[in-house]
């Protein structure tokens, strides 16, 4: 059985949408309709032109690490609303309501386990949760994860996703690019590979910290990378965008990124990026 | 004479009555009235400055005539010799840097300049940096760390420049890694947030051992107005984000980032500039002292346990 079956064999989420009868995926790319048991078959990447969806961190778990092989790591708890904010809603509501749609407390979850039996632990954004935002929660759980992987001597991959900072948390969330910096620099001590893959978005202060520190960066098709919004450069520069601006390929054409991997690709690609960096587990 | 700004309008009308009288004047018998009126714009200024609102503290940290780093390294750092470049592709302005003396001390200056007339802000870039000129702050901070020379920082700025060719040559990268520098020093670095502490832009220079503040400087993780108009979806509430941000100098020292808030002369940093920046050499006088002899490896450490312990339970 490849791997890819496994992964079909393992999604319990479609029987839930098939009873709700939301039996169709409409591709934000190409606007097809596609039978969302094979979409979601597809590693939900569009069977007709090849939109790469974005995924949570419970289905980018299936589909990266070996089967049964890995479990969730805790997430850390921290001050709830630091600041006490509230825009048009309060920040506490507007984290409940995340919470309640994802079924998950923040929005970067990490789970330890194996690629092709070689440990690793991996962080995957949740851009569902708040945008992939980044509070302390989310820099807090980063930090948890480099730690988690420094005390397994294995690798960290991080997939990054995230509209940028969690404004609600001011300063704080500004602090976690120099928090999940530590983080990196300890693994760099220990010896231990930083691997990014960038997804579809990254952008703001999440691009400006850990997304860009990784020993090798690697980023979906088609993914928006970058630092500023597309809307505050046309407002300051006052002309067109060029084609394909801070797009994934547009990144690697500029020297950004190792390379741009297809999702059918990543997980043995990265299988084989660990048994370069870390041959001795690769022989384990 | 300072220009004013909108929430001075009070102290405004009270100079213009007290000008108008002098005019009228060469009578003694006035001399009274306007010692009076003097006094009562004093107070008013006193009185406005003790409770400034954090948008009003905004506007005092982008006051155009508020001293930029020109102005500090001019009166603050002896035998000052600017250094350039990045080395790959060019030299920022908005970014400067180099060797000098800070009260006898060799001190490694890297900071934002904006700029004060059209021409020089153009020049400056208005303070906001682009990827090359991050580059050339980990250039300066590298040979800083080689020569064991302490690093200051002066962080001014709206935020690093959004534009097409800044993102291509990396501006989140270039972040990152100034960011990572300021990390891995082996050298003591101080960071003051003398005006606009703007986002990553700010951040990448200010990693530091100690964070210093001016009383009216404000430091955030995105502009008021980028705030609201994404959160209250108008610009115009900027206020309001302000406020809900805690971006005031008080605050990031009630939330722990930063360690210390230097006093600004009544009325702000601009009426009277060599006042204020006297306040701020001393002060970054005595952290450079506070760090002095600790060697390599605790510098680091204080600074790598400092920013994990922020924001924790
Ligand atoms: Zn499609």
């Amino acid at each position: 059985m490849n791997w890819l079956s496994r992964v079909r064999n393992a999604m319990p989420f479609i029987a839930k949408r098939e009873t709700e009868g939301n039996l169709w995926n409409k591709c934000p790319s190409c606007s097809q309709m596609i039978f969302i048991k094979e979409y979601e078959e597809n590693l939900s990447v569009c069977t007709v032109c090849g939109h790469h969806g974005r995924i949570g961190p419970k289905a980018r778990f299936q589909q990266i690490f070996d089967d049964n092989g890995w479990s969730m790591l805790p997430t850390p708890r921290v001050a709830e609303d630091p600041l006490k904010f509230r825009d048009s809603k309060k920040y506490v509501d507007r984290i409940k309501a995340a919470r309640t749609a994802t079924g998950e407390h923040d929005a970067l979850l990490n789970a330890r386990g194996k690629i092709e039996g070689q440990g690793v632990v991996v962080g995957v954004q949740d851009f569902a949760f708040m945008g992939g935002s980044m509070g302390v929660g989310v820099g807090e759980a980063f930090i948890a994860g480099a730690q988690a992987a420094l005390a397994d001597k294995v690798p960290y991959i991080i997939f990054t996703a995230a509209g940028g900072a969690r404004m609600q948390e001011g300063i704080l969330s500004l602090m976690q690019m120099p928090r999940t910096t530590v983080a990196i620099a300890q693994l760099r001590e220990a010896g231990l590979p930083y691997i990014v893959v960038m997804t579809d978005p990254t952008t703001g202060g999440v691009t400006a910290s850990y997304a860009m520190l990784g020993d090798v960066q690697m980023a979906e098709p088609n993914a928006l990378i970058g630092f500023a919004g597309q809307r505050v450069i046309q407002d300051t520069i006052r002309e067109k965008l060029p084609e394909g601006f801070q797009r994934a390929e547009y990144l690697l054409d500029h020297g950004m990124l190792d390379m741009v991997v297809e999702r059918k690709d990543l997980r043995q690609t990265l299988a084989r990026l660990i048994g370069y960096l870390m041959p001795e587990k690769a022989a384990a | 004479m300072v220009a004013l700004l909108e929430f001075e309008k009070p102290v405004a009308e009270l100079l213009a009555r007290i000008a108008e009288l002098r005019e009228s004047a060469g009578a003694t018998d006035i001399d009274p009235e306007i010692a009076k009126l003097e006094a009562k714009a004093d107070r008013l200024l006193h009185d406005t400055y003790a409770k400034l609102s954090p948008w009003q503290k905004t506007q005092v940290a982008r006051h155009p005539d508020r001293p930029h780093f020109k102005h500090y390294v001019g009166q603050l750092i002896d035998d000052f010799m600017p250094l350039a470049g990045d080395r790959a592709f060019g030299d920022d302005q908005a970014i400067l840097g180099g060797l000098g003396r800070l009260g006898g001390r060799r001190v490694m200056v890297i900071g934002h300049e904006k700029g004060d007339d059209t021409a020089t802000r153009i020049r400056h870039n208005f303070g906001m940096g682009k990827p090359e000129g991050y580059r050339k702050a980990i250039r300066l901070m590298e040979l800083a760390d080689r020569f064991n020379v302490p690093v200051v920082t002066l962080v001014d700025t709206s935020g690093a420049f959004p534009g097409v060719q800044a993102e291509e040559r990396g501006q989140a990268e270039a972040i990152a890694r100034s960011t990572e520098k300021c990390l891995e020093l082996g050298v003591p670095i101080v960071a003051a947030v003398v005006g606009e502490g703007g986002s990553g832009g700010a951040v990448a220079l200010a990693a530091a051992n100690r964070v210093l503040m001016f009383e009216h400087a404000v430091y955030s993780v995105i502009s008021p107005e980028g705030c609201a108009s994404i959160l209250w979806r108008t610009a115009e509430k900027a206020a309001d984000a302000a406020e809900a941000m805690r971006i005031t100098a008080q605050d990031l020292k009630r939330l722990g980032v930063i360690d210390e808030i230097i006093a600004e002369p009544v009325g702000g940093a601009h009426r009277s500039p060599a006042i204020a920046i006297d306040a701020l050499g001393a002060a970054i006088g005595k952290s450079l002292d506070s760090l002095n002899g600790l060697g390599r490896d605790k510098i680091k450490q204080q600074r790598r346990e400092k920013f994990l312990a922020m924001g924790g339970l």
